[in-house]
């Protein structure tokens, strides 16, 4: 186990700089999750530390100790899993979870136990035999961490490992993961667009846009105390609302944010709560079982154009009918402020 | 003018007959038109002369005579008994082993090469190509002088470097001229190989080839235990393309060597040209060049289970 410490880290591609001057530092033992929209430079970073890109500029350190120089991917100490899992189609599975084993010439008596064991604690024993085609979607995943797992990486690398999977394994194969590190407690970076596997995995997620990471933080923080209207808009579905305020309350040029779960019916909220209300017009209305989306307009502020969202939960029945107004409020607590030309937050 | 009702009803309202399909529409049909050709060109140009050979090796007959005797076994019983035939069998088989086996190694080296990217790739991609563009006899006149007697390049470079203290008579030789006519085979196959092994080497999952260097296998280890299994599949194809090139060539021995020294160099379609026209013994000719077949037909069987066998990954 060890920490990753990445300083001011630019890699370039062609004219693009894919990562662009990023610090992060990675605890001991941390889940850490770098979310990102494609293209944002996430799986760069990845691969920057496990040795598969070499950095144009910055530094990296596992483990206390400088890697991006000239330390080969294989003295690294990092194991990665693949999205595609990259299983060796012509190796058995048990020959598969031996390989880095075998590639760091361990002896040939520990190769046997080692991967019974990590078999084991995986639930695939039944599986040594068979050939990776041969297998399902959710057993090739979980012999792609157990090949990753076997020699105790002090870093482990997971790239999108659960993209591949349907809708309902993904879930479950979540909570797999979640279990299996915090068992192993191994130092572990997942790279993800998926934001509820971010939420649902990290210990802390770094949010990740144009090669630059814009915030880092628990999920919790993350979500309710953006630092920008990209984290804002990134996180949480639907998006946070943002208005822009042109009535002279604020500073020029500010961006009022509220997630739609906090735009409920003045109805709704406690007398006493102080809340900030708007005509709100209801253009459409979804049904979704457990929460009802809002889709409409504040046709009382300066530019009534765009349209703004309100998540109610299955718990508030009260009706609402397309077509009709309705006064709709947010708890101050819950607003937040932006600059809207920088989309950095205003605080106090 | 009259003015049709407007209660009529408007023409288009008839069940309009369908637009009738067409001979594109007709797969078994066109397939078939399209398939002629090819097949009209197979028989004529090799499912005939292949027929007429088996029968002529069953015969009697000689260039100049219209006499077509039923020899049964004769000229095969002839052939093996006949100890320039054997040589020549062995050194077919020599031949075709021995310049595959360079083959695999060269194309495989190549191929590592040419995946990478540097500087002027492109013209050497076109260099490499050059040998299978060029006419076997024109290169095999370059290949002859290579080996010359007097003017080897090869024996005045090892001169030049210490080397060589003696001298090589390269074409003289029966060993060395065979070695010579194994050279000059490979070099033959081995941009054609190169092309299909470099095919097949970015066929395979980039991702596959990082897990292994991540897993900690260095460059030998990737390239044995990862890159060469998932190639087998391609590289057996490129290898039976090879073999069938080689075995089935006359052109190289006959220009290079004309099967000397003392007949130690034919291969069995040299001989069977020797025999068959020069000598106008058809009968034998044909017997010594479908003896091939039997042999060339097991090795394309073992070829092709072998690569069905270990195709894997890609479903």
């Amino acid at each position: 186990m060890a920490s990753v410490e990445i300083r001011n880290l630019r890699k370039k591609f062609g004219s693009v700089w894919a990562v662009d001057g990023v610090d992060l530092t990675i605890r001991d033992g941390e889940f850490l999750v770098l979310l990102g929209p494609s293209g944002c430079g996430k799986t760069t970073l990845l691969r920057s530390i496990a040795g598969l890109e070499r950095p144009s500029a910055g530094e990296i350190l596992i483990g206390g100790q400088r890697v991006d120089e000239d330390v080969p991917p294989r003295h690294r100490g990092i194991a990665m899993v693949f999205q595609s899992y990259a299983l060796y189609p012509h190796r058995t599975v048990f020959e598969n979870i031996a390989f880095p084993l075998r590639a760091a010439h361990a002896p040939r008596r520990n190769i046997e136990e080692k991967v019974r064991w990590a078999a084991g604690v995986f639930g695939i024993s039944a599986y040594l035999d068979r050939y990776p085609r041969q297998l399902s979607g959710g057993e090739r995943q979980r012999v792609a961490l157990c090949r990753a797992l076997v020699r105790d990486p002090k870093v482990l690398l997971l790239d999108e490992p659960l993209a591949n999977l349907d809708a309902k394994l993904r879930n479950t194969a979540r909570d797999e993961l979640k279990r299996f590190q915090r068992q192993i407690g191994t130092t572990t970076v997942y790279v993800t667009h998926d934001q509820i596997e971010a939420m649902g995995l990290g210990d802390r997620v770094a949010i990740m846009d144009r090669g630059k990471v814009r915030q880092l933080g628990t999920p919790q923080r993350v979500y309710e105390d953006p630092d920008d209207t990209f984290v804002a808009t990134f996180v949480g579905q639907p998006p946070m609302n943002l208005l822009r305020l042109c009535d002279g309350a604020g500073p020029p040029g500010t961006l009022l944010g509220f997630r739609p779960e906090h735009f409920l019916p003045r109805a709704v909220l406690r007398a006493a709560e102080d809340a900030r209300s708007f005509r709100f017009h209801v253009r459409r209305v979804e049904y979704l079982g457990s929460d009802r989306y809002l889709y409409g307009t504040l046709p009382d502020q300066c530019d009534p154009s765009p349209t703004f969202i309100a998540k109610l939960p299955a718990t508030i029945g009260t009706p609402v009918l397309e077509g009709e107004a309705y006064e709709f409020a947010v708890p101050v607590r819950a607003l937040c402020y932006f600059d809207s030309t920088s989309g950095l937050r205003r605080r106090g | 003018m009259t003015r049709r009702e407007p209660a009529d009803p408007p023409a288009s309202a008839q069940p309009a007959l369908l637009a009738r399909g067409t001979l594109a529409d007709r797969g078994e049909l066109l397939g078939g038109l399209m398939l002629a050709p090819a097949l009209a060109y197979v028989a004529l140009l090799a499912g005939i002369p292949f027929l007429l050979a088996i029968a002529l090796s069953f015969s009697d007959a000689t260039a100049g005579s219209l006499r077509f005797g039923w020899a049964g076994l004769r000229n095969y019983a002839a052939i093996l008994s006949d100890p320039v035939f054997r040589r020549a069998l062995w050194n077919t088989i020599v031949v075709t082993v021995g310049s595959q086996a360079l083959v695999i190694v060269l194309a495989t080296a190549a191929a590592q090469v040419f995946r990478a990217s540097f500087p002027g790739k492109r013209v050497a991609r076109f260099v490499l190509l050059l040998p299978w563009a060029v006419p076997v006899s024109l290169a095999a006149i370059a290949w002859e002088w290579i080996f010359d007697s007097t003017f080897s390049v090869i024996n005045w470079t090892l001169k030049a470097a210490g080397l060589l203290h003696g001298w090589l008579y390269w074409l003289g030789e029966p060993t060395l001229a065979l070695l010579a006519v194994i050279i000059v085979q490979a070099w033959r196959i081995f941009p054609f190989a190169t092309v299909i092994v470099l095919a097949g080497l970015t066929s395979i999952p980039q991702e596959i080839l990082e897990a292994a260097t991540v897993d900690g296998a260095g460059f030998w280890r990737r390239l044995f235990q990862i890159e060469l299994p998932l190639l087998l599949p391609v590289t057996s194809v490129a290898v039976l393309f090879g073999t069938v090139y080689t075995a089935t060539d006359l052109g190289v021995v006959y220009v290079l060597t004309g099967g000397g020294p003392a007949n130690s160099t034919h291969v069995l379609p040299t001989l069977a040209f020797q025999r068959g026209i020069l000598g106008a013994d058809l009968g034998q000719g044909a017997a010594i060049a479908v003896f091939l077949l039997p042999l060339l037909l097991v090795v394309a069987i073992l070829m092709l289970r072998l690569a069905r066998h270990t195709e894997v990954g890609v479903r």
